[in-house]
């Protein structure tokens, strides 16, 4: 740590440190500021208003723990919790196994390396508003590309109707979250990679080793900090899942296609039960936080910090 | 087989897996420019033609003007720019705050920040609405880069932090003994070392503005006030099938984010990488 000057105690002391550097509070406020008024102000606001029956306009009845008991009472949550796992089971394999095997391919001097680096971010970068529409046109039954291709190659015998079913579309638009963030667990599994002493493989190499005992027995255990990190971060990336299926869905679809946020928005804009809402956002925060908090105990951990 | 000729193996299954993976990746795009470029009626062909034929600009000139993409644009741009130097600036100095100095309030920070972190966004949406409301802020440029510089604030604080810790404390030392004050250090030390971190947060941050959906569509419900990706959601609703007008549109929402990409893509890589394993 590099902090230069420790808080004193009390006293003069503390008044004379306080003038000497007020001048760090400016760099604060700015922030904090902001920050109170457009972020923690409205998140206790509705706090406050999950334990009411919400009234955008006049009075909030105060209601107890009647919302959150509806919230755990109601099979839909449910449903959307199942769909956000089904989420985190199809996406998170896909960017794991992708991004790290792009990773090792580009972790070490190759001619275009830089060129590829970036080229398989780009997804990442792009709105889902955009990959939606493409989505949409390429995952349509008749002219898509994506039937095309299957068609061609004798996958399937008939087009598949990828928007027919609740879990034909939610698996396939997963899936294409997935790929649009393979760029993502690329350039993290990258930093990881860049962390494993080079001097291990030439060692190794010395030995004999192969290309695959150096990944088996130096690359994999080298990387499973990251990896844990990777995961964790999947993990509540998946339950906040919520662009592409309201881009989807909003509106038009029914509870099947829900996932967490999705529900949240449908229960206050098309709804307007707002403290059901609020208390939904809630019961999902603490969910996510619980989760993470279990992945990081139980994953295993090696004693070198790589971050 | 001798060494060299496994080098030239390893390298050649290198780049057959870059190279199908560069297909996977761009060929979705690919098929959109094809579309945007082909005369409406025939967006919808099959069997679908990846090669180009009677290239057409009419969807980019009906997007732009008819679209009032051209207006949609500037909107974006403006709120985005602002935004995006404001976030980083703010979070940028909060960092250099925090990661240099012990200060009442310091943990609290800290804990704010990640406690709210996990809540999911939509969470507070509307009792953002709410307080725009009260401030006359709704459809405004302001409210909503004011609530984009704040959402921002968290993660890019962290980002810039990973980056002060590593400056030794010597340096500042250095430029007090020569007359220099905290200021002096900040800007001409701290920042220009912190190069790629400030890269990084431009691009993000500007992406992240750029391609905001929820808030702008919340915030900014009359037409003349919408970004671009409001105003494509808004287009697809019109014209559901119109692909080719609709691709065009999407297209020149991404450019600004690939020009800007890859000029400053050497240090975002690193950056980002960076600041992922160590926020």
């Amino acid at each position: 740590m590099l902090n230069q000057t420790a808080a004193p105690a009390a006293g003069p002391k503390k008044r004379s440190w306080l003038r000497r550097h007020y001048g760090i509070y400016l760099f604060v406020l700015p922030a904090i500021g902001l920050y109170l008024t457009f972020s923690v102000y409205p998140i206790l606001f509705s706090f406050v208003k999950s334990f009411t029956d919400w009234q955008l306009i006049g009075e909030s009845p105060f209601v107890g723990l009647a919302n959150y008991r509806t919230v755990l009472n109601d099979p839909h949550v449910g449903i959307a919790f199942k769909n956000a796992l089904l989420n985190f089971v199809v996406s998170m394999p896909i960017q794991i196994v992708f991004g790290l095997l792009l990773a090792v391919v580009l972790d070490r001097p190759l001619r275009g390396r830089s060129f590829f680096r970036a080229l398989f971010y780009i997804p990442v970068l792009v709105t889902w508003i955009v990959i939606i529409q493409l989505y949409l046109y390429m995952f349509n039954k008749d002219y898509g590309l994506i039937n095309y291709l299957l068609l061609k190659t004798h996958l399937v015998d008939e087009g598949i109707d990828w928007l027919g079913s609740p879990t034909r579309t939610l698996v396939s638009v997963f899936a294409v979250g997935g790929w649009k963030g393979i760029g993502w667990s690329m350039l993290i599994f990258l930093a990881g990679l860049q962390s494993i002493p080079t001097d291990l493989y030439e060692a190794s190499g010395l030995d004999g080793a192969s290309r695959w005992q150096q990944f088996r027995y130096i690359t994999l255990p080298g990387l499973r900090n990251t990896t844990v990190f990777v995961v964790v971060l999947l993990t509540i990336g998946a339950f906040n899942v919520f662009d592409q299926v309201f881009l989807l869905f909003t509106g038009t679809a029914p509870f099947e296609y829900d996932v967490p946020l999705s529900m949240i928005y449908n229960k206050a804009f098309t709804d307007l039960n707002f403290g059901y809402s609020a208390a939904l956002s809630y019961v999902v925060a603490i969910v996510i936080v619980v989760v993470s908090l279990l992945q990081y105990k139980f994953m295993p951990k090696n004693a070198g910090s790589e971050g | 087989m001798g060494l060299r000729s496994r080098k030239l193996a390893a390298q050649t299954v290198r780049y057959l897996i870059l190279i199908a993976f560069a297909v996977v990746t761009f060929l979705p795009f690919w098929n959109m420019i094809v579309v945007s470029f082909k005369p409406f009626q025939f967006a919808m062909e099959y069997p679908p033609k990846l090669i180009p034929t009677g290239l057409t600009l009419a969807n980019y000139k009906e997007a732009w003007t008819t679209g009032s993409f051209g207006h949609y644009f500037k909107n974006s741009f403006v709120i985005s720019i602002i935004a995006t130097v404001g976030g980083t600036l703010v979070a940028c100095m909060l960092a250099f705050a925090v990661s240099r100095y012990r200060f009442a309030g310091r943990g609290f920070i800290f804990a704010v920040f990640i406690g709210s972190m996990m809540i999911p966004g939509i969470t507070f949406i509307i009792p953002q609405y709410l307080l725009l409301k009260n401030l006359h802020l709704l459809n405004s440029y302001s409210g909503l880069i004011l609530l984009y510089v704040t959402g921002a604030v968290p993660f890019h604080m962290f980002l810039f932090k990973g980056f002060f810790d590593e400056i030794p404390k010597e340096m500042e030392e250095a430029v007090i003994v020569d007359g220099g004050n905290r200021w002096t250090f900040f800007s001409r030390v701290a920042l220009q070392l912190s190069a790629p971190a400030i890269a990084t947060s431009v691009i993000m941050n500007f992406n992240g503005n750029w391609g905001e959906f929820l808030g702008a569509l919340t915030f900014m419900s009359e037409p003349e006030k919408w970004t671009l990706p409001v105003a494509i959601r808004m287009l697809q609703g019109a014209h559901a099938t119109s692909y080719g007008l609709v691709f065009a549109a999407s297209i020149i929402s991404m450019l600004p984010i690939l020009v800007l990409f890859v000029s400053f893509q050497r240090f975002i890589i690193k950056g980002i990488a960076a600041g992922a394993v160590k926020g």
